[in-house]
């Protein structure tokens, strides 16, 4: 427990203010009838989970975080629902039990079965740490233990970027004779 | 006036990733339709990444293992919404809607 009114208290504050985006955001992508407001809570709980990685002190993965989830991910699925053009999922036509309170049963026994172990469990805490995991650190186990894996990600990248192009294209090509 | 320091225990970052997870997980099975499902699967992802974080900050002995798996994960999930974009995107064409009931034709 910290005092309230005091640089520690404050931190608490904020760090309870970020749990409730967080959640808050997870809530409205799931549950709101429009894509494009689902899209705007999944970029509301990136934005959080950003302030939980500055909780955790890497302030450098939650830039990554903003840059790439609200950055990038956010804007191509908000250009797939543009080109798309979805229903609105209304809830008036009826799903199969599965969609419906099954779905919801489901969320609550993995959230339940997550937590008891969570609590259940005995973490060990290590007796001393190699180093500080600052972005300095971060930056030569990248180039140097995990090269291999990073040379593997650009590749992964690359592949997914020409196959993402040569997806697209091919339906261009077939509906483009007809019309 | 006190308040608990919640950012300074494990359980509680686990208790978040478990509940955006459980989130995710519902939201998958929940939509119908192809972007929502891809919404509710990023969820998934951030949870387990906090998971991540949440071990590396408090019981790993190197602690810059976590923050290169989640830089990892970001550039796989920025990968995954290229390729399902495209898909989708597809499907699309095909048959005119992303409804999850409709794109049910194996030969479109």
């Amino acid at each position: 427990m910290v005092p309230l009114f005091s640089a520690e208290g404050l931190s608490s504050l904020i760090f309870i203010f970020i749990v409730v985006t967080t959640i808050l955001g997870a809530v409205i992508a799931t549950h709101s009838e429009r894509l494009i407001r689902a899209v705007t809570g999944l970029a509301i709980t990136c934005i959080g989970v950003a302030g939980l990685y500055y909780y955790l002190r890497s302030p450098f993965v939650a830039l990554m975080e903003m840059l790439i989830y609200v950055g990038a991910v956010c804007v191509t699925i908000v250009f797939a629902i543009m080109l798309a053009d979805p229903k609105p999922e209304t809830g008036a036509e009826k799903g199969n039990v599965l969609t419906g309170p099954l779905s919801f049963v489901l969320g609550i026994t993995i959230f339940w079965g997550l937590v008891a172990l969570a609590g259940k469990t005995v973490w060990m805490v290590p007796v001393a740490r190699e180093n500080n995991g600052s972005l300095e650190e971060v930056g030569r186990a990248l180039l140097t233990n995990y090269s291999m894996v990073f040379e593997l990600i650009s590749i992964v990248l690359l592949v997914a970027i020409i196959g993402a192009l040569v997806l697209a294209r091919q339906g261009r090509t077939r509906t483009g004779g007809e019309s | 006036m006190s308040i608990p320091a919640f950012g300074d225990s494990l359980i509680t970052y686990l208790i978040i990733a478990a509940m955006l997870f459980a989130i995710g997980f519902y939201g998958l099975v929940h939509r119908r339709t192809l972007i929502g499902m891809l919404i509710a699967g990023e969820l998934i992802l951030a949870g387990a990444s906090i998971n991540f974080m949440a071990f590396n900050r408090f019981l790993a002995p190197d602690p810059t293992v976590g923050q290169i798996f989640t830089l990892f994960i970001m550039g796989i999930a920025a990968a995954e919404a290229a390729i399902a974009m495209s898909i989708i995107i597809a499907v699309y064409r095909d048959f005119r809607s992303i409804d999850v009931e409709d794109v049910a034709d194996l030969k479109g």
